[in-house]
């Protein structure tokens, strides 16, 4: 385990750097004069450029300023956003509304995945089997902007069930449409996942040896299936997050919650280049940290990952 | 975006054992004769001509201009034409769909393009070479799989489309192909691996075949099928992306008309008129499912140890 724990570490490092500077590279291409773009089109006097390189560094080479860039990342210093609000001030209350929000998408994500998965997987082919599929299907193919503002207008307008919009303080009830919207996204893959491999498992040696123990149906599925089935679904959570974050940024500012994916969308809504760069950088880093954790999580339920 | 990582679990086609086969039919007409027994595949081949022809000839659909709107006929119900009624500025919402149409088509096949020749080339690479250059490619791809998509995606084309002037049609296509070829390229590494150990390769090398000929003669076409169902899904993923990014304002702009771009604008005045949110909203979604569905349905053909 310290040998997998340790090599795991070793690559989470070159990840970091690597992505972080992919990241720098990206928002860096293509511009010719940072300082002309910032400004608009007034001239830019020696004083004014001088006094903004100083600030920035942006006179000097591009390996420098990736050095800047990744000593703040590491300090805990995010920069300003255009507004001149600190970018850490602004992660730090925008992170519990989203927290709750991500927890309790991932909560009924997982509950209606392997609920109906295991159902479908024992009964392949069936009805219940049939019905899931068609409708994993079509979940998939709905993108993320089509599926909340269609939630909001018919359940929280139409129908009036759920408030349409839910503030700071929201509560369970408020964060619930969103949470099912943002949920439902990766409710199909983990769904199909559970099913596939409840299907594989029932064939598995220790299923008939457990029935043939004479153990109740129920026993054999919910301990003995079921463990061994839930393993391949944690690692999706690792990339489940990654989706999530995408999501969260349209769910967000679809149903006006001031969370992290709502400031990122209206940074970019108001073209304000170093909230975006700053918000961008800190959802790569969380989810490369909670990729690590996954990772090890689950070389901890499964000793047969760890000597590969 | 998550599909494309359930796709990758597949992997090269093999022969079916249990399955009577002709010998003198190639493995992708033994999967054509597949295909075309299957309902799926023909209820998204039908779905995705309709698309096409929408993209490429709008008139044949509606003899409206997208573009012309009065203010007079804001929110109107159905009429004439018009069969979607008018949206908030008083465009007529079918034609703006139908036009939408065609730059996700457009925008969603270059940048598929992209992906596809970058992710072979770089799988091709990887899986045939192998050694140190499979390593660095392979930790390259890690170092791209850390970043969430569509972030990589904001920073990138927000950058691109910093040009006031351009509809962001080419910035879109860059973002979308300079971040989606991973998963091709994985899928293909894979494939190659498991295509340059069989015997034919090594008769074609004793016969005194070069490396490049091997390559692209011998395993390249052995090792694409399972990168060509990944494509299909990325055309509909990547229809996705565009109007997700077009949506969050870093996509097409300007005079652009999107599907994207539509649900942005008509999402705030959705209480009092929801058909211009709607209508584009079951377009897009019709034409990601088409995609998905199809190859869903080519996998199944190409691999019958996955049904």
């Amino acid at each position: 385990m310290f040998r997998f724990i340790v090599r795991r570490l070793l690559q989470m490092v070159l990840t970091f750097f690597g992505a972080t500077f992919v990241v720098y590279a990206l928002m860096f291409a293509y511009v010719d004069d940072p300082l002309q773009a910032l400004v608009g089109d007034r001239p830019v006097t020696d004083s004014q450029r001088a006094a903004l390189n100083a600030r920035y560094h942006l006179d000097e080479g591009f390996f420098a300023q990736y050095w800047h860039y990744i000593k703040g990342l590491l300090t805990g210093d995010f920069g300003q956003s255009l507004t001149g609000r600190s970018i850490g001030d602004m992660l730090s209350q925008a992170w519990p509304v989203t927290i709750r929000l991500a927890l309790l998408s991932i909560v009924i994500a997982a509950v209606v995945a392997i609920g109906a998965g295991v159902l479908s997987g024992i009964r392949r082919g069936g009805v219940f089997d049939t019905v899931t599929l068609v409708l994993t299907l079509i979940v998939l193919a709905m993108p993320i902007v089509v599926l909340a503002p269609l939630a909001q207008l018919v359940f929280g307008i139409q129908l009036g069930w759920f408030p349409p919009t839910a503030g700071r303080n929201a509560g369970l009830y408020e964060l619930l449409l969103p949470a099912l919207v943002l949920g439902s996204l990766v409710i199909a893959t983990e769904l199909r996942v559970t099913r596939t491999s409840v299907a594989e498992n029932l064939r598995a040696d220790y299923v008939r040896t457990a029935k043939a123990k004479g153990l109740a149906p129920r026993r054999v599925i919910g301990v003995h299936v079921l463990r061994n089935s839930l393993i391949p679904v944690i690692t999706l959570i690792g990339v489940d997050i990654g989706v999530l974050m995408s999501g969260a940024i349209v769910t967000e500012g679809v149903f006006n919650i001031p969370g992290v994916g709502f400031n990122l969308f209206r940074g970019i809504r108001t073209e304000d280049g170093p909230l975006v760069v700053g918000f961008v950088s800190v959802l790569v880093i969380v989810f490369l940290v909670i990729n690590l954790i996954v990772d090890l999580l689950y070389a901890a339920l499964d000793p047969r990952i760890r000597y590969e | 975006m998550s599909d494309l990582n359930a796709v990758t679990t597949a992997e090269a086609p093999g022969p079916a054992p249990d399955r009577p086969r002709r010998a003198n039919r190639s493995l992708a007409g033994d999967a054509w004769a597949d295909l075309r027994t299957s309902k799926v595949f023909w209820i998204a081949a039908a779905l995705v001509v309709i698309v096409v022809l929408m993209a490429a000839w709008p008139s044949l659909f509606t003899s409206a201009d997208p573009r012309d709107c009065l203010l007079g006929r804001k929110d109107a119900g159905a009429s004439g034409g018009a069969i979607f009624g008018f949206d908030f500025q008083g465009c007529d919402v079918y034609a703006k769909t139908v036009y939408g149409a065609r730059d996700s088509v457009l925008v969603a096949l270059c940048a598929t393009l992209i992906a596809g020749v970058i992710g072979v080339l770089v799988g091709l690479a990887a899986g045939y070479f192998g050694g140190w250059l499979d390593a660095v490619l392979s930790r390259f791809v890690d170092i791209m799989l850390g970043i969430p998509f569509l972030l990589g995606a904001i920073v990138l084309a927000k950058r691109l489309s910093s040009n006031p002037e351009s509809n962001g049609v080419l910035a879109v296509i860059v973002t979308l192909g300079v971040l989606g070829w991973t998963t091709a390229a994985r899928v293909m590494r894979s494939a190659v691996i498991s295509a340059k150990g069989q015997d034919y390769v090594a008769a074609a090398r004793m016969l005194g075949a070069g490396p490049g000929r091997l390559m692209f003669r011998h395993v390249l076409p052995n090792a694409i099928s399972p990168v060509i169902v990944v494509l299909t899904i990325l055309l509909g993923i990547n229809i996705a992306g565009e109007a997700t990014l077009s949506y969050l304002g870093v996509g097409l702009k300007g005079d652009a008309v999107s599907w994207g771009i539509a649900i942005a604008e008509t999402g705030p005045y959705a209480r009092t008129a929801a058909a211009p949110l709607v209508w584009p909203s079951v377009f897009l979604a019709a034409t990601v499912l088409a995609f998905i569905m199809l190859g869903d349905a080519i996998r199944d053909a190409f691999d019958p140890r996955l049904r």
